[in-house]
This record gives C-alpha cells, sequence and structure tokens, in this order.
C-alpha cells in the first residue's frame, strides 16, 4: 500500500505549531514571566542590596523559624503518612474509605480556616484557651501554634503518596519474609521500605516545600510579631507591604529556589524510580 | 493503625470539630444576621464567581497544555513539563507578589493592558489571575497519564473510516478525556475556593468589590470576632464540600454512559 499523504493520526505542521504557541503562550503569562520576575526585581538594587536583605536580623531569624517548623512538621507527618499508609494498604477494616476521606480533608480546607481552628482551640477566647493563660502556656502568637498549623496543612502529603503505591504492591513479599522467620520490624526496614523509597522521599520533598511555604495557616496562628513569629513567607509579606520591593522580593527569591529545588527533586525521582531502581 | 486514629484525631478531627462547638455559640438569629450580610454575601459570590472562572480556564488550557506536552516534540519540551508543577512548589504569598508587580498598571504586563482599559491588579480580574496561577498545575496532571494510555487503535480506526483529525478528536478523543478533565477542574476548584496567600495581594481587597471568604474570615478574627468568623467559615467549608461531592457524583455518572 502505497504511504499516505500525511500521517492521519497527527494534525497538519500548522495546526501543531499554533496550538503550541497558545500553550507555550498562556504558560508564559502564568508561569515563566512571573518566575523571571522574582528575580529579576530581586537583584533590582544590586548585588549588595540583595545580600543585605537576606542577611539582616529579622530575615536570618525568618529563616531560623522556617527551618526550625519544617524539621518538626516534616518528621511528624512522614512517620503519621508511613503509619496510615501501612493501615490502609496492609490490612482490611470497616470505615477504611471515611478514613481515606479524612486523611484528605486538610487539603480540601482553606488555609485559613485551617489556621483558625488552631486559635478557636488555643486562642484567648477559645476552649482550652484560657487555661493556657493561667499555666503560662503560650501556643498561638508562637512556635506551637506554627508548628501546629503547618502540621495540620501539611499531613496529607506523604500519606497520599504511599497509599497508592503501598496498595498496588500488595502484602505477599511481606508475608513471604515473615514465614521465612523474619520479625516485624526487620521485615519493614528490608523489603517493605526499600520497595517504596521513591514515593517516600517524593512525599517528603513535597511535604517539606509546602511547610516552608505556607502561608495563609500560619499567618493567622502567628501574629506577626516582627522578628519572633514571623517565618519566611510572612516576611515576604511584611516587606512587601511596607514598599520594600527589592528586599521583598529578594527574601522570595530564596523561597524561589526551594521551589525550583523541589522540581529537580521532583524530576529525578520520576527519573530513577522510572529507571526500575525502586 | 492505632497510631494514625490518634495522630489523625489530635491534628485533624479535633480542630476540625472546634468549628462546630463555636458557631453553636451563636444564636440563630445572629447566625443568619453574619451569614447573610451584604458584606459576606458579596465574599461568597466573588469567591465561588472567581474559582469557577479560574477553574474552567485550566480545563479548557489545562486540556490544551496536556495534550501539547504529550503528543508533541519540541526543544524544551522536558523542562516546561517539569516547571509545570512549579504553582505546587511556589509559596504562594511569592506568588502573590510577582503577580501582582507583573499585573499592575505600570508593571511589565499591566502597563501594555492599562491603556487598553484593562485592569487586572486589584480587581476581580486579578482574583481569577492568581487562582489561574494555583490551579495551573491539576488538569495538565489528570490528563497527562490519560492520553499516555489512550489506546490509539481507535483514533486509527476513526481515521480509517474517513473520520477528519478534528472530527476523531471530539467523537473519539475527547470523551475519552473528559473525567481526567473533570477530576482535574474539581481539584483545581476545590483548591482555589480555600486559596488565599497568592489572593490577597493581587485583589485589592475592597469588601464588597474584591474581598474574598478567606479574607473575610481572616478580617473576623483579627477583630477577635471569632463567632462570626466560624460562622462563615461553616457555611464556606459546607458549602465547597458539597460542591465537591456533586462534582464527584456528576463524573461517576459520567463514566457508566460511556462504558455502554
Amino acid at each position: 500500500m502505497a504511504a499516505p499523504r500525511m500521517d492521519p493520526l497527527t494534525e497538519p505542521r500548522g495546526v501543531r505549531v499554533a496550538l503550541i504557541a497558545v500553550a507555550m503562550g498562556f504558560l508564559a503569562l502564568f508561569l515563566f514571566v512571573p518566575l523571571v520576575l522574582v528575580f529579576v526585581k530581586a537583584f533590582e538594587k544590586g548585588v549588595s542590596a540583595y545580600l543585605a536583605a537576606v542577611t539582616e536580623p529579622v530575615a536570618l531569624q525568618a529563616i531560623r523559624l522556617t527551618l526550625t517548623t519544617a524539621a518538626i512538621a516534616v518528621p511528624l507527618n512522614l512517620v503519621f503518612g508511613l503509619a496510615a499508609a501501612w493501615a490502609i494498604a496492609k490490612f482490611e477494616f470497616r470505615g477504611k474509605n471515611l478514613l481515606l476521606t479524612l486523611i484528605d480533608v486538610p487539603f480540601s480546607v482553606s488555609p485559613v480556616i485551617s489556621g483558625m481552628l488552631f486559635v478557636l482551640l488555643f486562642g484567648a477566647q477559645g476552649l482550652i484557651g484560657p487555661w493556657l493563660y493561667e499555666h503560662d502556656i503560650k501556643i498561638i502568637f508562637a512556635l506551637p501554634g506554627i508548628v501546629l498549623s503547618t502540621l495540620f496543612v501539611t499531613s496529607p502529603f506523604v500519606a497520599r503518596e504511599l497509599i497508592p503505591l503501598m496498595q498496588s504492591q500488595g502484602s505477599e513479599e511481606e508475608e513471604a519474609a515473615l514465614t521465612l522467620g523474619a520479625g516485624g520490624w526487620q521485615t519493614f526496614l528490608r523489603i517493605s521500605l526499600p520497595k517504596i523509597k521513591w514515593g517516600l522521599v517524593y512525599g517528603v520533598v513535597l511535604c517539606n516545600a509546602r511547610a516552608m511555604g505556607e502561608f495563609g495557616a500560619v499567618s493567622v496562628v502567628s501574629g506577626h510579631i516582627r522578628g519572633v513569629t514571623t517565618t519566611l513567607p510572612l516576611h515576604v509579606e511584611m516587606l512587601y507591604n511596607e514598599y520594600q520591593f527589592a528586599a521583598s522580593f529578594a527574601v522570595a527569591s530564596l523561597l524561589t529556589l526551594l521551589a525550583l529545588l523541589t522540581l529537580v527533586a521532583k524530576a529525578v525521582i520520576e527519573h530513577r524510580a522510572g529507571a526500575g531502581i525502586a | 493503625m492505632g497510631f494514625t486514629l490518634t495522630y489523625l484525631s489530635l491534628v485533624v478531627l479535633i480542630p476540625l470539630s472546634t468549628v462546630f462547638f463555636k458557631t453553636a455559640t451563636l444564636s440563630w438569629s445572629q447566625f443568619q444576621a453574619t451569614i447573610t450580610s451584604p458584606r459576606t454575601l458579596a465574599a461568597f459570590k466573588l469567591s465561588f464567581g472567581a474559582a469557577l472562572a479560574a477553574g474552567l480556564l485550566n480545563a479548557v488550557f489545562g486540556l490544551l497544555i496536556a495534550w501539547v506536552l504529550e503528543r508533541y516534540r519540541f526543544p524544551g519540551r522536558r523542562l516546561i513539563d517539569g516547571l509545570v508543577d512549579l504553582p505546587f512548589a511556589l509559596p504562594t504569598a511569592v506568588a502573590g507578589i510577582a503577580l501582582t508587580t507583573l499585573y499592575a498598571p505600570n508593571g511589565w504586563i499591566g502597563r501594555y493592558l492599562d491603556p487598553l482599559g484593562v485592569k487586572v491588579a486589584y480587581t476581580p480580574l486579578g482574583v481569577i489571575v492568581a487562582l489561574t496561577f494555583v490551579g495551573l498545575p491539576f488538569v495538565v496532571r489528570t490528563v497527562q497519564p490519560v492520553l499516555a494510555q489512550l489506546d490509539r487503535g481507535a483514533e486509527e480506526a476513526a481515521a480509517s473510516l474517513g473520520a477528519g483529525r478534528f472530527q476523531t478528536f471530539r467523537r473519539v478523543l475527547l470523551p475519552q478525556l473528559l473525567p481526567a478533565t473533570l477530576t482535574g477542574f474539581t481539584l483545581a476548584f476545590a483548591r482555589a475556593l480555600g486559596e488565599y496567600g497568592s489572593v490577597i495581594f493581587i485583589a485589592g481587597n475592597m469588601p464588597m468589590k474584591s474581598e474574598i471568604t478567606p479574607l473575610l474570615i481572616m478580617i473576623r478574627l483579627e477583630e477577635f470576632d471569632y463567632a462570626g468568623a466560624t460562622a462563615i467559615a461553616l457555611v464556606f467549608l459546607c458549602a465547597s464540600f458539597s460542591l465537591l461531592v456533586a462534582v464527584n457524583l456528576l463524573s461517576l455518572r459520567m463514566l457508566p454512559a460511556r462504558a455502554r
């Protein structure tokens, strides 16, 4: 049979180019130009102004607070994600779907409402706020509140990554290990953990990005006490609202770098997982 | 198992239940007055309207982007594919200040729109721009895997039976991509409804005009009107949950229709 004049399974060249152009135009307007803008504005007043903005004491404190928050929230949610995925993938019980839905709840609750929940619980007029006040325990407008609201917002990430992965893998290999005399802990370390390694790393990367970048929920509970309870995103907001645009974008560029690193990590993980290393 | 439940109740369930306790401290008439005040209603309308508009924009362009990334080969495709996830990774406050600076009347893009009489920043249009940004990856990422696994046989059959390319797309491909698009739309819509960080910078936040519901909740909290904030939050939560359930049911009903 004679070769067709044109591949019937694709579009004419003109249409292809036009579709690519429209798609890229849309992405440029909403993604690429804003991304470039962050770095251009950050260095608008020169490198020394940039360095000054990211090394001033308040900025350093914000970096420290953000790192501390992530250092507490990410490991806790890692353990939770593992336990939740384990429970859902390896056991049969009633209410499994309900549990799945509950794990997802923080994704569909507005960050502001998430933060509000903790104000309602621990705030001055809150349920146990007065008791805390009497005992001089500060949660709202202090580190514990920031950590708690970050925990809430980032709790689904690791679990969401691991549940489908562990469900698709089944538990035959674990059962084999157990019959061969391995202990529960040994089975977990030797069999289960290597199988989910990349999914786990990916979940942690996403969880970390969100923990460091969370704005709405933290904004509600932080109280914006400069140099005490301002995380990096809040610091960006305060500088911006004071019309210190270059400094604001300088700090924002740190967070943008973190986001780009997250994307690189994601690409690397997908590549390695795809290569069959997992 | 026990740990999962304990952790979930401590971190998620107990905080969530306080919404109901706190709302219960309001009398019915107070509750009604709070949620039907013109300012609250305007915020509801803006939040749902802008989230819907952004979701629809993302559905159309997300489908297109997924198609282009999956079916065509062009320089920089891999890089662009990776960058689509940027809105997931970029802190919303950063997105907010970048988009505002870009679309402000003297910004890189805003300065060309301003003479045309199009004002983006500090108007409801700006809210839609910000919400489109945060929801951008959802449709792309739900449609892409479906597109990759489609059986090319059906397309070949359609072509050999004399269907034009556009006809094949509309009759053969689109129905198969629609459920994934709808899922992506739902996710983008849900995310957009609750979004706060990126919107507050670009919206201008004028009561009755460009004030979104999460911001109104924030303002009530700052006024220490906790009960008022909670009442708005409760209605907002219920409305968004029921909308999501409705869309999910709709997509469930669409699936068997195709299997027939």
